[in-house]
This record gives structure tokens, C-alpha cells and sequence, in this order.
């Protein structure tokens, strides 16, 4: 864990209620996969956010509007400092992907998913990705992820955008190992579709966000774990689903 | 050079700041960005007899200037307390710590107290009776001055170390319940705990925690915090360790002029893991400005007549 100060660089609407924040600072440790904590003035407890990119010296989160603190966070401008702990949580492992791993990603779930594509390239690997949205107005971040060289199947619940249906509609294709991250639900339905092993990213309501207040506990089937610390990544085995 | 020196019960702090249980886990984790030593003690996760998952979740919610938590006293047990945490405990903090002890009946607080005093680098036990008594309608221990004081005895007569009971604000004469405590031969007394509260979520239209109820925290509850130290210090004569929204030297400083010889910051931590060294090194400040020389002399200050 870090703790840092970041200055916002942009915050653009990319997608119905849905911005890009690029971030500069610190960006030292960080891995795909983690999140960061930020600190917002007016709100008591930090907001947490997926890491979606990073380089040194920068780092880039995208964020949907759901509530006050990220409604006041879409109203942060270009110059404006933040207080931000990175590093935080254990993020991807990308050693047992395989060459062709899934990546499906629902809604804000998308994230994080990006940094792992890149990732896992750079290791000389090809994922395939699927993204999963509710309707074509949420759509975001197809052409990133097209950019980087992948195949990439987009869904829509009310079929207003590429496949008609929930990313697991998508999924009969053949991989080495999948990452999801997206709504419980979402995730749930992937673990029992799936064929292969993977990983998943979680949510939960935290208090501290590095491991010391137990409020973000889950239950898996090798004991009592902090999505925050000890996740939020957990291996498809470690699930009770 | 001012004195930020304090001594509870014999045990002398180099100062008075000690990281509230519960929010500083055993300090491994706040020892990988800061050196804990700095602190005059903390105090460590609530411990209970057997291992506890706590409550489902979500357990925690935001409020204005504050926090609800419903962790539930999640803890691995007092055997895995004394086998794995506290060894790991003692390699990053060096001195005595304050030990947090749950129960939910008067055989387990004996059995863990007991226990407890006994472990090298346990410097004073602190006694939380917020907890339901499974024997008696899952009443708090704490919302009884007969319960309360049944407690403290069943929990000195097995210790050497000094005892200090954390009271629950969730009553309505909190000073009786300190007296009793005090009678019973209590050491000392450590409050504020946690206030009931909840935060329904609208969308939902369900409460935001599982639990539904969970524990207020923060800033918020400073004024009420600091009211109930200055009323037990009017009814006790052992020393008190204030806590309650606490966030800087100066909160610390108020916190003792209201009678409070040591501070626990709680929920600071979580929002800001460097909250406690913080407040640490600004005390020193705050106290030159305040003309404050030696620190045990503010105890109690604003108490004239
Ligand atoms: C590890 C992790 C990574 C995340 N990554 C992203 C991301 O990349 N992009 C994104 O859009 N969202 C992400 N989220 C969800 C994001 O944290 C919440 O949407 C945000 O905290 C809502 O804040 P609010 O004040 O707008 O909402 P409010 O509902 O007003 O928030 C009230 C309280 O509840 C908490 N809360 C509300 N929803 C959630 C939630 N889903 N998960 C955890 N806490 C919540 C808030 O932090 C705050 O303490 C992530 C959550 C976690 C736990
Ligand atoms: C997440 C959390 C967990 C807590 N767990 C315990 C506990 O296990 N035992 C205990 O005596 N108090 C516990 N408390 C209460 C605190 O020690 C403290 O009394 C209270 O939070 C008031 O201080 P604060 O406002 O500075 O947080 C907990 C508080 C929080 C926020
Ligand atoms: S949020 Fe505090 S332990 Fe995870």
C-alpha cells in the first residue's frame, strides 16, 4: 500500500454516466488487477476503483456514476489533487492463463480487465474479451481493446448493440482460462458456464480497503477471506458458488 | 522539550495515542507504512474464545462525518490469538499492547482475561462488555451496572495485569455503569464504544448493513464521546482512556481535559493509515502552542470546582 497524491490530468464522459479519469502520480507497484482508494472531500469513507491502466507516472480509471461520491467525483477538474492509496489487493495472476484466455467484463466490471489484456500480451499471449452492457448508451472502451490487436464480442441485455443477451451468450468459444469481473449475478452465471479454470474479481463494501477492519469479508472454501487484502481476485476453486 | 508521557495503572506510555481495537487489526498492516513503535501502545482486534466469522455482509456504511460497522467481532479465536497473531505482533511492535477481550458469557471473559494475562508483551487488558450475554436474553453486558460489575470481578479475580472495562455508550447513565465498574475493582475505564445507528439504502428500501444496526463512528460521535468521559470522570477516581471520533493532537488534548489520561483513535485509521503517527508527531506542536508542558498536568483541566 501506498499513499499518495494524484492530480487529476482529464475526466471525460465516455459512455451514459460512465468517465475516464487519468490520474498523475505515483504509480510505482502497482499491478493489473489491484484498485485504488480515493479520497474525496465531503465523504467520510474512500472509494474504491479498479486500476484500468497505468504507466509510470500515470494512471487511468473509469468509473460509473451511482451514487454522491462518484457524482462528485465526475465533477473533479483537470489541476485538481487527490489523496489516493494504490497498491491495494492482490490483483491477476496471468501465470496459469494459457495462450488464449477469456476476458469478460460486465459494466463497471470492465475496468481492470484492460491492464490485464495488456498484461497478458506482453507476455505473448492473445485474449479473447468479452464485454457486457445493458444497452447500447453504456457501450465503452470496444475500440481500446480493439486497439491492442484482440477480437472482442460486445453484448447487449436489450440486443440495442452487438450480441442480443448476457456475455455468457458470448461464451461458447473455446479458451485456455478465463478472468471475469462484473455484477455478482454476472459472475455467477460465468462460473457455471465456464469449462475451463479462472479467475474472479469481487465487490464489497470496505471500511479500510488494506486489510485492517474486517469489513469486507467473504466467505470461500478456503476459510474467511478480505475481498480488499487477500482478494479482490479469487481462483474459480476458492468460490463456494 | 514538552512531556507527552502518561501512565495508565503503572504501565507508563511515551505517549498517549493508542489505535483503537478493531481498527487496527494486530498491526501488521499499518506496520508496512509506518514504524508502529511511535504509537504509546494499540489495541488489538477483539478476541474472543472460539473463532467467530461475524456478521454477513455488507457490515459497513458511510454516514456524515462517520461510519456503521457490523463486523461482528470476526476474529480467529484466543488460541490462534496467542499461537500466530501475537508472535507475529511482538516482531513489529515492541512494547506492552493492550489486549481487547470479547465474551458472551462470564466464563468466556474469565477464560480468555485469563489467558491473555499471561502472554509476554500484554501490557493491560481491555475489557469490552458491548457484547450480548447469551445467558441472559442477549442483553449487553454492558447496559447493566450489576452485569457490568459482575464482569469485572470474574475477570480480576483470574488477572494480574490492569484491568480496564470499555464501556457501551448505548445507555442512559453511563456513569453508574463506571462506579460499578470501579466497585468491582476495575483499573480503569476505556469509552467510548460504538452508538447504535442504521442508513437504509432507497433504492433498495432495505437497510444498507446486513445486520441491520451496525456501530457509529468518527468524527461524529466526538461530542457524545467526550461528554461521557467528562461525566465518569466526575464518578470514578481510576484513570479513563477516552476514544470516540478522535482525528488530531488537538481532539487528544480535549479528550484529556475532559479526564481522559490516554486516547484511543478509532475509525481515523481506516480513512487514513497514517492517522495515529500523525496525530503522534503533531502533539508535541500542539501543546507548545497550547503552553502545555507535561501532559499528565491537562488531565481532567476543564473540570473547575
Ligand atoms: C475492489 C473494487 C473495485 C471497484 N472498481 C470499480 C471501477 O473500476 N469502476 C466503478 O465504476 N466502480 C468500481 N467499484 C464500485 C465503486 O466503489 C462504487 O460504485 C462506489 O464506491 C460508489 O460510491 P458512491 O458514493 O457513488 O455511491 P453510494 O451508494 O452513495 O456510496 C455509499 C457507500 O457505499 C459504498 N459502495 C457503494 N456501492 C459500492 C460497490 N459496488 N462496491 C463497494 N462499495 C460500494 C461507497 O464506497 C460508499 O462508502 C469497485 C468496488 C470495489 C470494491
Ligand atoms: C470496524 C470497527 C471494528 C471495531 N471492533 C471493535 C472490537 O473488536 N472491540 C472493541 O472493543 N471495539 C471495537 N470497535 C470500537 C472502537 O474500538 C472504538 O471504541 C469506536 O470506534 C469509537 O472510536 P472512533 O470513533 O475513533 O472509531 C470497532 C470499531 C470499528 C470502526
Ligand atoms: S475493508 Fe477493511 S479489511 Fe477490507
Amino acid at each position: 500500500m501506498f499513499d499518495g497524491r494524484f492530480e487529476v490530468v482529464s475526466n471525460r464522459p465516455i459512455a451514459k454516466n460512465t468517465f475516464e479519469m487519468v490520474l498523475s502520480g505515483d504509480t510505482e507497484g502497482i499491478r493489473p488487477g489491484q484498485f485504488v482508494d480515493l479520497r474525496l472531500e465531503g465523504f467520510y469513507l474512500r472509494r474504491p476503483i479498479s486500476v484500468c491502466d497505468f504507466a509510470p507516472g500515470r494512471l487511468t480509471l473509469i468509473y460509473k456514476v451511482v451514487g454522491r461520491g462518484t457524482a462528485r467525483m465526475a465533477e473533479l477538474a483537470p489541476g485538481a489533487v487527490i489523496d489516493v492509496l494504490t497498491g491495494l489487493g492482490n490483483g491477476y495472476d496471468t501465470a496459469p492463463s494459457g495462450d488464449g484466455p477469456l476476458l469478460i467484463g460486465g459494466g463497471a466490471g470492465v475496468p481492470p480487465l484492460y491492464a490485464l489484456a495488456k498484461a497478458l500480451l506482453a507476455e505473448g499471449k492473445r485474449p479473447t474479451v468479452i464485454l457486457g452492457f445493458n444497452a447500447r448508451d453504456e457501450v465503452f472502451y470496444e475500440e481500446e481493446f480493439k486497439a491492442l490487436g484482440l477480437e472482442v464480442l460486445v453484448t447487449t441485455a436489450d440486443g440495442s448493440y452487438g450480441i442480443r443477451g448476457f456475455v455468457t451468450d458470448a461464451m461458447d468459444l473455446s479458451y485456455t482460462y478465463f478472468y471475469a469481473c462484473g455484477p455478482e449475478p454476472m459472475l455467477k452465471a460465468v462460473y457455471a458456464k465456464s469449462v475451463t479454470s479462472g479467475q474472479f474479481s469481487l465487490e464489497e463494501r470496505m471500511g479500510c480497503g488494506f486489510g485492517a477492519c474486517m469489513g469486507c469479508t467473504c466467505k470461500t472454501k478456503t476459510g474467511h477471506k478480505r475481498v480488499c487484502k487477500d482478494g479482490p481476485v479469487f481462483r474459480k476453486e476458492e468460490l463456494p458458488w | 522539550m514538552v512531556n507527552t508521557s502518561v501512565t495508565l495503572s503503572g504501565l507508563t506510555l511515551t505517549n498517549p495515542v493508542i489505535p483503537a481495537s478493531g481498527t487496527f487489526g494486530y498491526g501488521v498492516e499499518f506496520a508496512q507504512v509506518y514504524d508502529i513503535n511511535c504509537l504509546g501502545s494499540f489495541s488489538f482486534k477483539g478476541t474472543t474464545r472460539e473463532p467467530r466469522f461475524g456478521n454477513e455482509p455488507p457490515r459497513i456504511a458511510e454516514t456524515a462525518s462517520g461510519m456503521l460497522n457490523a463486523v461482528g467481532l470476526q476474529n480467529p479465536g484466543i488460541d490462534k490469538v496467542i499461537s500466530e497473531e501475537l508472535p507475529r505482533l511482538r516482531k513489529v511492535f515492541h512494547k506492552p499492547v493492550v489486549a481487547n477481550i470479547s465474551g458472551f458469557s462470564i466464563d468466556e471473559y474469565a477464560e480468555c482475561c485469563g489467558r491473555i494475562d499471561r502472554e509476554e508483551g500484554v501490557g493491560l487488558i481491555e475489557v469490552n462488555i458491548s457484547c450480548p450475554n447469551v445467558h441472559n436474553g442477549g442483553m449487553s453486558f454492558g447496559t447493566s451496572p450489576q452485569a457490568a460489575a459482575e464482569v469485572t470481578r470474574a475477570v480480576k479475580a483470574v488477572t494480574t495485569k490492569p484491568v480496564y472495562m470499555k464501556l457501551s455508550p448505548n445507555v442512559t447513565d453511563i456513569a453508574a455503569i463506571a462506579r460499578a465498574c470501579e466497585d468491582a475493582g476495575a483499573d480503569g475505564i476505556s469509552l467510548i464504544n460504538t452508538l447504535m445507528g442504521m442508513r437504509i439504502d432507497l433504492r433498495r428500501r432495505a437497510p444498507v448493513i446486513r445486520n441491520v444496526t451496525g456501530g457509529l463512528s468518527g468524527p461524529a460521535v466526538f461530542p457524545v464521546a467526550l461528554r461521557m468521559v467528562w461525566q465518569v470522570f466526575e464518578a470514578v477516581k481510576v484513570p479513563i482512556i477516552g476514544m470516540g471520533g478522535v482525528s488530531s493532537a488537538e481532539d487528544v488534548i480535549e479528550m484529556m481535559l475532559a479526564g481522559a489520561t490516554a486516547v484511543e483513535v478509532g475509525a481515523a485509521n481506516l480513512v487514513d493509515p497514517l492517522a495515529s503517527k500523525k496525530i503522534v508527531e503533531e502533539l508535541p506542536q500542539v501543546m507548545e502552542r497550547l503552553h502545555i508542558e507535561k501532559l499528565t498536568d491537562i488531565i481532567g483541566g476543564a473540570h473547575h470546582g
